[in-house]
């Protein structure tokens, strides 16, 4: 593990970047508390997993090769989602394995990190609960939970805060059925499974759901406000820093 | 292949509204997944043990060919008859003419995927011979006209009350019951006679070692013992990836597909057969044949990438944990092999202009890669099949039907996303406009995936500042 370093860049993700940025800047915000200086380069955008996952890996490397070239020095680069992070650590360096910048994705790739992972094991942060006695559930996304490898990071934080209390999912493991483009090119399919993941949210009871991943919380988020559901999504950046202000 | 062309939104959908099939399916994964998890329920050990078995399959293919040939050369001593089909209806014919020369009508069949990608019992019913399914979940199957929608668990998605209705009005004089036991009974009946009467037996194989030309086959319920040794020729069909080079790789394997498969740490039967009935012996067939069916896999093996799929034991757990096969059940893919794996074989097989789709049915989400016994990186080729998808040109190991989703407007569409990505002002100005114009989004003509997305989710909360601009706002450094 790095030592605690002076300097962080943040890649903000474009999914939080135009729906999200209060979730965003609340994870700038959690690392800044801690004495990070953050850095968030202004030429940044999408780490081109859309593009990738869809069958245009050309058009995944145009983007990629912008962010290779935002975040050039060595500082460690915080991601506030598992899906994004698993695409820049676990995915650049198969996507550029036979091009020049083979290297430098790879020493990219080894710089990422998810922010709840940095959060804990960098910075071992400790929090104090500021906030009113409430009931929250978690939905881990794929891509923290199976390529990142960091959801007891992030729950570990949760469990931190003592008038949280953590009710989770009977079916926690199981996709809430985003998946990028499939949402909408399997649209039926996608909506078969977020309805089950729906169900099972309001099944425990809480009054919050939270995630740690935006593409998740636009999915399961959208399908609560559909329903009329009075269970709001939020991703766990901002509601650790509501409560720990 | 009798299938022609698969209608996906239709299956899809009509099989995303039967409520019955979806408790039915969810009930019987959920029980599966169980066994195998305390069955597995070490993952340092699970780990360690499914290093192994992929690393026997990686050795068993890296020097295919060669252990083909001493697999045949080995079955051949030890009086085994091999046959070599590069199709399906080769394969079919080989079938057919040992059957035919032996006057045979009556073929006693045990589990195969493979002869189901043969499309044998049609084959043979067409030509006048009875193909009876033994295992009990195919014989249900067979006595509905369905074909298998798990290729463990054929019948998985009938529950005990359809199975018991089934049999009442299928099998005559059976009077209706839903006590499991009685239902086994029933079948044994039938089934019991159709053993002594069958003049054929037909197999799969489960894994064939190079080494000692032995067929081994895994089963639960006696019958593939009875179609390998009650009849006096047996024939056993086999997909030519299934040879292992080593006794010893058995064993890791035995245990990776079993517990995979059902949680079970040995199955009730596990046959290993390596000959006919020898002059000094009172049973067993006086003949025995094997298989060997091609049917794109050497094509499939040429590829590094794309051979990986053929490390497949078929321990069919991957269905019992994809969210999406959980949700469709196996008959929605409309071919043979269906889940995560099928989704993966069945477009290299069939090619992708008739089985692409396939590939789109996946979130990526990797609960199959979590739990496959031999690291198939399913979700990496489930992402070449897109990316051949559209992809025309042609390499040597194109995938068949490559490139046949190339549109001028999805390609328009990609190449104008990368170039905003890549191009800071650009795409600043779009987060702008979205911020603006986000929320009028369904009212404007044209994208057809607004609505797709909102039959079922509020629209994505377009944010009228960006954090691109918050973070200027802030005075958060840039670098």
């Amino acid at each position: 593990m790095p030592t605690r370093p002076e300097k962080a860049y943040y890649f903000g993700t474009c999914l939080i970047d135009l729906c999200y940025p209060q979730a965003g800047m609340a994870g700038i915000e959690l690392l800044r508390r801690e004495g990070i200086q953050v850095i968030y380069p202004r030429q940044q955008s999408c780490c081109g997993q859309p593009a990738y996952n869809s069958g245009f890996p050309e058009e995944a490397r145009k983007v990629a090769r912008q962010q290779l070239k935002a975040f050039p020095m060595d500082y460690p680069i915080i991601i506030p989602s598992g899906s994004c992070g698993g695409m820049l650590k676990h995915h650049y360096p198969k996507l550029f394995a036979d091009q020049p910048e083979a290297a430098e994705a790879q020493r990219f790739a080894g710089r990422v990190f998810e922010l709840t992972e940095f959060l804990v094991k960098v910075l071992n942060v400790r929090f104090e609960d500021r906030g009113q006695p409430i009931k929250v559930t978690w939905h881990s996304s794929c891509s923290a939970l199976r390529e990142m490898r960091v959801i007891e990071h992030s729950k570990s934080l949760l469990r931190q805060l003592q008038n949280v209390e953590l009710i989770e999912l009977q079916r926690e493991r199981e996709c809430c059925g985003f998946g990028g483009s499939f949402s909408v090119k399997q649209a039926d399919l996608s909506s078969a499974m977020v309805a089950d993941k729906v169900a099972d949210i309001e099944q425990t009871g809480a009054s919050l759901l939270l995630s740690g991943d935006c593409g998740c919380l636009m999915n399961i988020g959208g399908a609560l406000k559909h329903r009329n559901s009075p269970i709001p999504a939020k991703h766990v950046a901002e509601f650790l820093l509501e409560r720990t202000q | 292949m009798t299938e022609t062309t698969v209608d996906f939104p239709r299956n899809f959908q009509k099989a995303l509204g039967d409520g019955q099939l979806r408790r039915n399916l969810r009930a019987a994964m959920d029980t599966l997944g169980l066994r195998r998890r305390t069955l597995f329920s070490d993952p340092e050990a699970f780990e360690q043990l499914r290093a192994r078995g992929d690393a026997i399959r990686r050795r068993a293919l890296s020097k295919l060919p060669e252990l083909l040939e001493r697999l045949e050369r080995k079955c051949t001593e030890n009086g085994i008859r091999v046959h070599w089909a590069e199709t399906p209806a080769e394969a079919n014919q080989i079938c057919l003419d040992i059957i035919r020369r032996h006057d045979a009508t009556r073929v006693i069949k045990g589990k195969s995927m493979v002869s189901e990608e043969m499309h044998l019992n049609h084959f043979l019913e067409e030509r006048g011979i009875e193909a009876l399914e033994t295992d009990l979940g195919e014989y249900i199957i067979q006595l509905d006209h369905e074909t298998p929608s798990h290729i463990i668990v054929p019948a998985i998605h009938k529950n005990r009350d359809q199975i018991a209705r089934l049999f009442h009005e299928k099998i005559p004089n059976t009077p209706y019951t839903e006590v499991v036991e009685e239902l086994n009974a029933i079948a044994r009946k039938v089934l019991r006679e159709k053993f002594f009467a069958g003049e054929v037996g037909v197999s799969g194989v489960n894994f064939a070692v190079a080494e000692t030309g032995t067929l081994c086959l895994v089963e639960n319920e006696g019958n593939g013992r009875m179609c390998t040794t009650a009849p006096p020729v047996h024939i056993a069909v086999m997909g030519l990836e299934k040879v292992v080079e080593r006794l010893e790789d058995v064993p890791p394997l035995l245990r990776l597909l079993t517990g995979s498969a059902t949680g079970q740490l040995i199955t009730t039967y596990f046959n290993m057969i390596t000959s006919p009935r020898k002059p000094d012996e009172k049973d067993g067939p006086r003949e025995v044949h094997l298989v060997l069916l091609d049917n794109g896999r050497t094509k499939i093996w040429a590829d590094p990438e794309l051979r990986q799929t053929l490390k497949c034991i078929r321990c069919g757990t991957c269905l019992n944990h994809c969210p999406v096969y959980t949700r469709l059940g196996g008959h929605a893919y409309g071919y043979v092999y269906p889940g995560p794996i099928g989704s993966i074989l069945t477009p290299q097989m069939e090619g992708l202009e008739s089985a692409g789709t396939m590939a789109t049915a996946s979130t990526f989400c990797g609960a199959c890669e979590e739990v496959c016994p031999v690291k198939i990186p399913i979700t990496d080729i489930l992402r070449r099949l897109r990316v051949e998808s559209y992809n025309k040109a042609d390499t040597p190991n194109a995938v068949k039907g490559h490139g046949y989703k190339v549109n001028a407007a999805e390609s328009l569409t990609w190449k104008g996303w990368a170039l905003s990505n890549a191009t800071p002002w650009v795409n600043a100005l779009n987060a702008k406009l979205l911020g603006l114009l986000g929320p009028q989004l369904p009212k404007l003509p044209g994208p057809d995936i607004v609505k797709k997305w909102t039959q079922s989710r509020a629209l994505p909360p377009f944010a009228a500042k960006s954090l691109h601009a918050l973070v200027k706002e802030k005075g958060i450094a840039d670098e």
